[in-house]
C-alpha cells in the first residue's frame, strides 16, 4: 500500500517494543463484540492510481462542465477565469499540508497570507477590520446575525426579501435552535421593499443582500442611518465579491458588519464547496467578532512577525462561553482569493469589475430584443433577472439540451413559485458569440 | 474566578530575548529570504493580469455610485509568484516532516486526491445546473455515503457539514429534532466529558442547552457511576470521543450507550479520533446514535493551513430523519437532489448549496486507493506507531495514563518538575530540532499536556529520529539547561511572538503609512 | 476597612457600604499576563457567587464571580485602558468594579489574608 512507509519487519521490531503479542492486542480495551475479525465487507480494495483515475474520472465524465459549454449561472457562485499562478501556489506543499498555524515560528507564511488577506477584505468591504475567513458566505451571514444579537443585547433580526434564501435558510435554522427571531421579508426582485419600516427598538439586526439575489442593486446608506438611530445594527451580504471593484463599498454605506462570499476570487465553482466566507466589522465590535484573527507583534530580537490572536474569543479557550463553536477557517480557499486580489491589484480588479458590468449590460440588451423576455432590475453589476414568458425551469432544461448552461431558474431557490423568472449572470469568461447563441436559442426555445 | 489551572505560559521568558542577530546586511539568511508585506511593494498602474478592454456601454447602476478607489497594491506576476513562494517558504508542513499534533491527525495528503478533485467535471460545476448535467457529481456523493455508512455501520449520513464544529451543530440541531419530534421538550442538558474538545461544550451551548461535566477516572476514562448519576429525563444527549482525548479507547463504551438509551438521552459520538479504528470498529456497534467524520483528518483531505475541512455526520435508525438538506436520493431517472426542507422531518439548511464537494472527491478518492483491505492496515499501523512512541519514551517522560494507547499518546510535564523547564519550552526546542510540536496543553484533564500523534504515515526511521531527539530534550531538561529551553527556538524564520502585546493592542491590518496620501496628492 | 477573599481568588475591601472587587495577586500570578477586561456597567444587580467580569490572558480567559451581592457604582477604566494593571497591582490599582453591599452579612462566611494565604497555600 503507497501510503504506508512500515514493512512487517518494521512492525515486528515496533511490536517488540511495545511488548504487544500482535496489532491486533493493541486494540484489546475495544469490547471483543465490537472488534472485526478483519477488512470490512462491502467495499472494495485497494487501488492502484490509474485504478481511481479511471473510476473517478468516469464519473467526472457524467457531469457537464460549465467551461465546456456557454454558461450563464450564478446566484452565489460565479464562473471567473482564474489565473493560473493561482492554483500553482495553492498546490505548495507548505501551504497545502500545513496545520493551523498555532506554533507561529513555524507558520509566518500562513500567518502573513492571514494578515494580508484581512488587509485586502477591509480594503475591499470598505471596513475597518475583518477576520481569517469563515466557511462561506452563508455562514458567515448567520455568523453576523448572531453577532449583532450578542452586541445589541436583542433578538430579532429582520432579513431582507433579497437575501439569497440559503443564506436565509442557514440563519433561520440558527434561529430555531440557539433561540432567536429571525424575520425574512417576502421575495423581492426589483428592491423595493421598505426595510426602515421594520426596524423597531426589539431589532437586533437588518440583513441587506446587495447586489440582491436577484442581481438589483442599491443605495442603503439611508437605511444604515435608520438602524443606527434605533441601535440596530446593518448588515450587509455580498455574495459576488468581485462588485467590491466597482460599487460603494458597504463600510461607505454605514454597515456594522459585512458578510460575503468570496468564491469568486481564486476560487472554482466546485459544484457548490469548499468556498470561503469573508466577515469585516467596524473595529469597536472587533472583540464580538467569531473566527480566527491574525495579528501582528515582534518576536524575541525584535523582528515584525504574526500570530493568531484574541483567541481567548475562541472554543478551545471559552469551550461554552465562546462567540462561537467554530475552529476553522478556509484557509486555503483564504489564500487562493488573497493570491488572485495580488495579482489583479487596483488597476485589475477595477477593470474586472467594469469588464464584468459591460457585458452584463451588452446581454441585457440582446435578451430585451428577444420577443416576450422583459429585464426586471433597474440597476444591476453582472448578475440580472429576466421575466420569461415560459417556464424558467422548462427553459433552463430546453437550453441544457443545446448544450448551453442558460441561468437559474428562480423557482429552484424558491420552491413552487416566481417560475416565469431566471436569473442570469454574465462574466470576462463569457465572450460575444456565448451571448449571441444564448440569445438565439432563447428565441428558438420561446418559439 | 476560573482558573487557568493548565500551566501554560503566556509571557516570553527575559532569557529568550535578542540573543540571535542574522548578522547579514539584508536580514537573510540564506534560504530564509525576508519578504515585505504585499502592500509594501505597489506601484500604482502595474498589474499581474492583462484583460480585454472593457465595452462601452452606459453603466446601469441604478443610481449606486462606482466607488473611488479600492486602496490595494499593483504587482506583477513575477512579484506575486516570489511573494507566495517566499512566503509558503516560511511554513512547516507534512510535506517537509513529521507532525505529530495530538488529536489533528496530520497524515500525508496523496497528491492524486488533488488531481481527481481538479477534473474539470467535478472543479468546474456550478451547484445550480440543471441535474441532469450533474448525475456523476450526485454518483460521487452517493459513493461517498455508501462508504462512510459501510465504515460506520450507520444507517444515514449528511455530508452538509462544512467542518468537524459544524458536523457537531448538525448532530445536537439532530438530537434536539428527535427530542422535540416525540414532544419532548423536558431535556435542557447535554453531557459532556471534561477532557472534551472545547467544540463540544461551546456547540451543546450554541444550541442553547446547558452543559453538564462528567468527571474522568483515574485510568483516564469516564466514570461510568458519575455518568449514570448524571443522566435523568433533563438531559437530551452525552457527547464522548472515542477514542478519547487521552488516545484511550472507551472501554465501558457499551454500557455507556446503553445507559444513555435507558435514559431516553442520545449518544453523540465525537469522531474526531475515528483513525485509530477506522475499518476495524464500527460506531454503530458501540451504540453511537450520531458521529461527525472530519474528512480532513481520517480521510486525508489536506488542512491548508487551517481548512477548508468537511465533517458530514453519520445517523442511526432513531436519527436518520433528522438530517439538514440537501441531500441525495435515489430517483426515477438517476440521482436526485432534495434541497428544500419544506416536507418531511429535515431540520432545515446549514451552509450555502450542498457541501464542500472539493473534499468529498479527495476524500473517496484516498478511500478507493486504500480499500478496505488498506484502512485496516493504516488504522493498525498508526495505533502501532504510537505505541512505540509511548513505549520508547516512557521511561524519560512521564505518560499520563497506562497503555495500550490508541492512535496518540499523552504525556504530562511531571518529568520536568523541579527543572524550570516547561512543556511550551520542550515544543519550541524540538522545534530547532526539525519536528513540528506536539499538541501541548490539551487535553485540560493533565498538566503540561504533551499529546502525540504520529499517525500511520510515518516511517519508523521518522519515528526513531523523533524519539530519540526527545529523549535528548528530556535529559538536557533534567540537566538543568534552562536558558537552551528559554531561547528556542533560535533557527526559524522568527523567533518566540510577543502574544501579550499582539492581544492588548491588536494590530490586525495593514494600514497605509502616515503622510503617504498626503505624498502621493504632490 | 476590612479585606475578605473568596475560594475562587477574588477579594472585596469594605469601606462603608462600598465594596472594591478585584483578583488576588496569586490568581494573576496563575493567568499570566492579563491582556483584556470586560467590567460589568454601573447599576447591574450583581449576586453572590454569580458572573461579573471576565479577565483574559493570552491563553486563558476566566470570569470573575462576585464575592458579595450588591448593585454596582462603578467600574474601574483605568483597568479597561491599561489590563496590566491587573498583573502589576492586583490589590490596588488594578481593581476592578465597585459595589454598594446589599447584605454586609455575606462578609463574615469569607476569609481574611491569613487564612486566606493558607487556602492557597495548602490547596496548590
Amino acid at each position: 500500500m503507497r501510503y504506508l512507509p512500515l514493512t512487517e519487519a518494521d512492525r515486528q521490531s515496533m511490536l517488540a517494543a511495545t511488548r504487544a503479542a500482535s496489532v491486533n492486542d493493541l486494540f484489546r480495551d475495544v469490547p471483543e463484540a465490537a472488534r472485526l475479525s478483519g477488512p470490512i465487507g462491502g467495499l472494495s480494495n485497494h487501488m492502484g492510481e490509474l485504478e481511481v483515475e479511471r473510476h473517478l474520472g468516469a464519473m467526472a465524465a457524467k457531469n457537464l462542465a460549465a467551461g465546456s459549454v456557454p454558461s450563464f449561472l450564478g446566484a452565489g457562485a460565479y464562473r471567473h477565469h482564474v489565473p493560473a499562478t493561482v492554483d500553482h501556489m495553492v498546490q505548495r506543499g507548505e501551504f497545502l499540508t500545513a496545520y493551523t498555524p498555532y506554533q507561529p515560528e513555524v507558520s509566518q507564511g500562513t500567518l502573513q497570507v492571514l494578515f494580508e488577506f484581512q488587509t485586502q477584505v477591509s480594503l475591499l468591504t470598505g471596513m475597518d477590520v475583518a477576520n481569517a475567513s469563515m466557511y462561506d458566505g452563508a455562514t458567515a451571514c448567520a455568523e453576523a446575525v448572531i453577532m449583532a444579537n450578542r452586541v445589541t443585547r436583542r433578538k430579532k433580526a429582520v432579513l431582507s426579501g433579497g437575501l439569497h434564501p440559503h443564506y436565509r435558510d442557514t440563519t433561520t435554522t440558527d434561529a430555531r435552535f440557539i433561540g432567536f427571531d429571525a424575520v425574512a421579508l417576502p421575495a423581492d426582485p426589483t428592491g423595493v421593499e421598505d426595510l426602515a419600516a421594520q426596524v423597531d427598538d426589539k431589532t437586533s439586526c437588518v440583513v441587506v443582500q446587495n447586489p440582491s439575489v436577484f442581481g438589483q442593486i442599491r443605495d442603503y446608506s439611508d437605511l444604515a442611518k435608520v438602524c443606527q438611530a434605533k441601535g440596530a445594527l446593518l448588515i450587509v451580504v455580498v455574495t459576488e465579491a468581485l462588485s467590491l471593484g466597482l460599487l460603494t463599498p458597504p463600510g461607505e454605506m454605514g454597515a456594522d458588519i459585512v458578510a460575503a462570499e468570496g468564491q469568486s476570487f481564486g476560487n472554482a465553482l466546485n459544484f457548490g464547496g469548499p468556498y470561503v466566507g469573508l466577515f469585516a466589522v467596524k473595529d469597536k465590535y472587533v472583540r464580538q467578532m467569531p473566527g480566527r484573527l491574525c495579528g501582528e507583534t515582534l518576536d524575541a530580537d525584535g523582528r515584525r512577525g504574526f500570530v493568531l490572536t484574541l483567541s481567548t474569543r475562541e472554543q478551545h479557550i471559552r469551550r461554552e462561553k465562546a462567540t462561537s463553536n467554530i475552529c476553522t477557517n478556509a484557509g486555503l480557499c483564504a489564500l487562493a482569493f488573497s493570491i488572485h486580489v495580488s495579482l489583479l491589484g487596483e488597476a485589475g480588479i477595477t477593470q474586472l469589475a467594469q469588464l464584468n458590468h459591460a457585458k452584463a449590460v451588452q446581454l441585457a440588451d440582446k435578451l430585451a430584443a428577444v420577443p416576450g423576455v422583459e429585464i426586471v432590475n433597474d440597476g444591476f453589476f453582472n448578475e440580472f433577472t429576466v421575466k420569461l414568458p415560459k417556464s424558467a425551469t422548462a427553459v433552463v432544461e430546453a437550453l441544457a439540451e443545446r448544450r448551453i448552461l442558460g441561468g437559474v431558474p428562480v423557482s429552484r431557490l424558491y420552491p413552487g413559485a416566481m417560475d416565469d423568472l431566471l436569473l442570469v449572470a454574465v462574466t470576462e469568461t463569457n465572450t460575444e458569440s456565448d451571448m449571441d447563441a444564448f440569445a438565439t436559442a432563447l428565441a428558438e426555445v420561446l418559439s | 474566578m476560573s482558573m487557568n489551572s493548565q500551566g501554560r505560559p503566556s509571557a516570553i521568558p527575559a532569557a529568550g530575548v535578542a540573543d540571535a542577530v542574522t548578522g547579514t546586511f539584508t536580514g537573510n539568511r540564506g534560504l530564509q529570504i525576508e519578504e515585505p508585506l504585499i502592500f509594501e511593494q505597489d506601484a500604482a498602474g502595474r498589474c499581474g493580469v492583462d484583460l480585454p478592454d472593457v465595452p462601452k456601454v452606459a453603466a446601469r447602476l441604478g443610481g449606486v455610485k462606482p466607488r473611488a478607489k479600492v486602496g490595494l497594491p499593483g504587482l506583477a506576476e513575477p512579484q506575486v509568484v516570489r511573494h507566495y513562494t517566499r512566503l509558503s517558504q516560511k511554513n512547516y508542513a507534512i510535506d517537509s516532516g513529521l507532525y505529530p499534533l495530538g488529536s489533528c491527525t496530520m497524515k500525508h495528503n496523496p497528491r492524486l486526491n488533488e488531481k481527481m478533485a481538479r477534473l474539470p467535471g467535478f472543479a468546474d460545476v456550478h451547484p445550480l445546473q440543471p441535474l441532469s448535467t450533474v448525475q456523476g457529481a450526485l454518483e460521487l456523493m452517493d459513493s461517498l455515503a455508501h462508504w462512510l455508512k459501510t465504515l460506520t455501520g450507520m444507517a444515514a449520513v449528511t455530508l452538509a457539514p462544512a467542518a468537524g464544529a459544524h458536523g457537531e451543530m448538525c448532530g445536537i440541531m439532530a438530537i434536539r429534532s428527535a427530542h422535540e419530534a416525540k414532544g419532548d421538550t423536558a431535556r435542557t442538558k447535554i453531557l459532556v466529558p471534561e477532557s472534551a474538545h472545547g467544540t463540544n461544550p461551546a456547540t451543546a451551548a450554541a444550541c442553547g442547552y446547558a452543559v453538564e461535566s462528567i468527571p474522568a477516572t483515574a485510568d483516564g476514562r469516564v466514570d461510568l457511576d458519575a455518568l449514570k448519576a448524571k443522566l435523568g429525563p433533563d438531559v437530551a444527549g452525552l457527547m464522548l470521543t472515542n477514542p478519547n482525548t487521552c488516545g484511550l479507547f472507551e472501554r465501558d463504551i457499551i454500557a455507556i450507550g446503553e445507559a444513555v438509551h435507558a435514559a431516553g438521552a442520545y449518544f453523540y459520538c465525537d469522531g474526531a479520533n475515528f483513525n485509530a479504528i477506522v475499518g476495524r470498529v464500527r460506531p454503530a456497534d458501540l451504540g453511537v446514535d450520531a458521529m461527525h467524520i472530519n474528512l480532513h483528518k481520517t480521510f486525508s483531505t489536506p488542512h491548508g493551513g487551517g481548512g477548508p475541512g468537511s465533517g458530514p455526520v453519520v445517523f442511526s435508525e432513531a436519527l436518520a430523519p433528522y438530517v439538514p438538506v440537501p441531500y441525495v436520493t435515489h430517483g426515477v431517472d438517476g440521482f436526485d437532489l432534495v434541497e428544500n426542507a419544506e416536507d418531511g422531518p429535515a431540520f432545515g439548511r446549514m451552509k450555502a448549496f450542498h457541501g464542500q464537494m472539493g473534499m468529498f472527491t479527495r476524500a473517496l478518492s484516498y478511500m478507493l486507493s486504500h480499500g478496505a483491505d488498506g484502512l485496516w492496515q493504516a488504522s493498525g499501523d498508526a495505533v502501532l506507531n504510537a505505541n512505540y512512541v509511548m513505549a520508547r519514551l516512557e521511561d524519560v517522560m512521564t505518560a499520563s495514563f497506562e497503555g495500550p494507547c490508541m492512535h496518540e499518546c499523552l504525556f504530562d510535564d511531571r518529568f520536568l518538575k523541579g527543572t524550570g523547564v516547561t512543556t511550551l519550552d520542550i515544543a519550541k526546542a524540538l522545534i530547532d530540532e526539525g519536528f513540528h510540536p506536539m499538541t501541548m496543553y490539551f487535553p485540560l484533564v493533565v498538566h503540561g499536556a504533551l499529546l502525540i500523534e504520529p499517525t500511520e504515515t510515518e516511517s519508523k526511521a521518522s519515528l526513531d529520529q523523533f524519539i530519540d531527539a526527545l529523549r535528548a530534550l528530556a535529559e538536557r531538561a533534567k540537566g538543568g539547561d534552562v536558558a537552551y529551553f528559554q531561547g528556542a527556538p533560535r533557527l526559524t524564520p522568527r523567533r518566540r511572538l510577543d502574544e501579550t502585546a499582539a492581544a492588548r493592542k491588536p494590530i490586525l491590518r495593514w494600514t497605509p503609512p502616515v503622510g503617504a496620501e498626503a505624498l502621493a496628492a504632490e | 476597612m476590612t479585606v475578605k477573599y473568596t475560594k475562587d481568588h477574588e477579594w472585596v475591601r469594605v469601606e462603608g457600604d462600598v465594596g472594591t472587587i478585584g483578583i488576588s495577586n496569586f490568581a494573576q500570578s496563575q493567568l499570566g499576563d492579563v491582556v483584556f477586561v470586560e467590567l460589568p456597567e454601573a447599576g447591574r444587580v450583581l449576586e453572590q457567587g454569580k458572573e461579573a467580569a471576565v479577565v483574559e490572558s493570552v491563553k486563558a480567559a476566566s470570569d470573575v464571580y462576585c464575592p458579595v451581592s450588591g448593585t454596582v457604582i462603578e467600574a474601574n477604566q483605568a483597568l479597561v485602558d491599561d489590563p496590566s494593571l491587573a498583573n502589576n497591582a492586583p490589590e490596588s490599582d488594578g481593581w476592578f468594579f465597585k459595589v454598594t453591599l446589599s447584605d454586609p452579612s455575606q462578609l463574615d462566611a469569607l476569609m481574611d489574608e491569613a487564612a486566606y494565604a493558607a487556602f492557597v497555600e495548602e490547596s496548590h
